[in-house]
């Protein structure tokens, strides 16, 4: 174990280049995982508001 | 099949059902890819370990030209067709294909450093790649800048499409100029001259960067439909606040 995370002397390139990859990549999968859910519920919060509002209009339309 | 996608509709429903499929897949090749390129592949017999960084740093590569490509091919169908959709392709690809290049460079310099005894040097190959991430910033900048979303979309789209000239330069820089950068030895007229034991794992990473490309960017162009349909809502709902104190 010890030898391959000494990576035979190399560890201070290998493992940053690994931990670089991983934190660019991770903070893109958060970062549109999170814009995909923000805008779902962005929507939903609208849709939400404007349902009471479409109702009147379509009770006003019945009228 | 491009006039097919065009409608947003049928975008978001093909979407839908692949995004889920693409995270997936994607896991899956890194769960095997990453402990391949980490512990089953052997050093190399002149680089030692150091040739592990080679996984990453050459799908980081790949991709980043390829998202360029994606970015340049969205920006013409865009210019040339006005598809919304197109635009929202190249506003996906853009930040991925960054990452990507960044992380190339990154990557580069810390296997340059203990093979090449330089963290970086202004050869073409390395300067060019640079170019690309310049590239890609000078792109989102641009749009950012622009408040008008046609405007930027239409200035965006000729910036792409002006830089696609890099993507050769890139390609054959280490043909072209006597570079510190080595040849190809994946994609060469005559076979790949990376031994196998070395060929599959960079394979299987680079397979698993692309699907995890594919997944970004749906996932990313369905947030942005979501957006628009909220914008539009929230601007039908302020005309008609509107509508109601003017009576």
């Amino acid at each position: 174990m010890s030898a391959f995370l000494a990576m035979d002397g190399y560890a201070a390139f290998v493992w940053p280049a690994y931990g670089l990859t991983l934190l660019g990549v991770g903070g893109l999968v958060v970062w549109t995982i999170k814009a995909r859910r923000d805008a779902s519920a962005r929507l939903a919060r609208l849709q939400a508001l404007d349902a009471p509002a479409q109702d009147a209009l379509a009770q006003d339309g019945g009228a | 099949m491009w006039s097919y996608l065009a409608n947003p509709e049928r975008f978001d429903r093909l979407a839908r059902a692949m995004i889920p499929w693409t995270w997936g897949v994607a896991a899956l090749l890194f769960a095997i890819g990453l402990p391949w390129a980490l512990v089953i592949s052997p050093p190399d017999y002149q680089q030692s370990e150091t040739v592990r960084i080679m996984y990453v740093h050459v799908p980081a590569a790949w991709l980043a030209m390829f998202a360029y490509s994606g970015l340049a091919i969205s920006s013409f169908v865009y210019f040339v067709w006005r598809h919304n959709l197109a635009d929202l392709a190249a506003r996906a690809l853009a930040p991925a294909g960054a990452v990507f290049a960044f992380l190339c460079l990154a990557t580069g310099a810390l296997w340059g450093r203990p093979m090449w005894g330089a963290w970086w040097v202004w050869d073409a190959r390395l300067t060019s790649m640079l170019v690309l991430f310049l590239l890609y910033l000078g792109y989102m900048a641009l749009r950012a800048a622009i408040e008008d979303e046609k405007l930027a979309a239409r200035a965006g789209a000729i910036l792409a499409m002006a830089g696609v000239l890099n993507l050769p330069i890139i390609k054959f820089s280490v043909d072209w100029w006597n570079t510190l950068h080595q040849p190809a030895s994946v994609f060469r007229f005559d076979g790949p001259t990376i031994h196998a034991s070395k060929l599959w794992p960079l394979s299987i990473m680079a397979l698993a960067f692309t699907v995890l490309l594919t997944a970004l960017v749906l996932t990313q162009m369905r947030a942005m439909i979501l957006a628009r349909k909220a914008d539009a809502l929230e601007r039908r709902r302020e005309r008609q606040l509107e509508l109601e104190a003017g009576l």
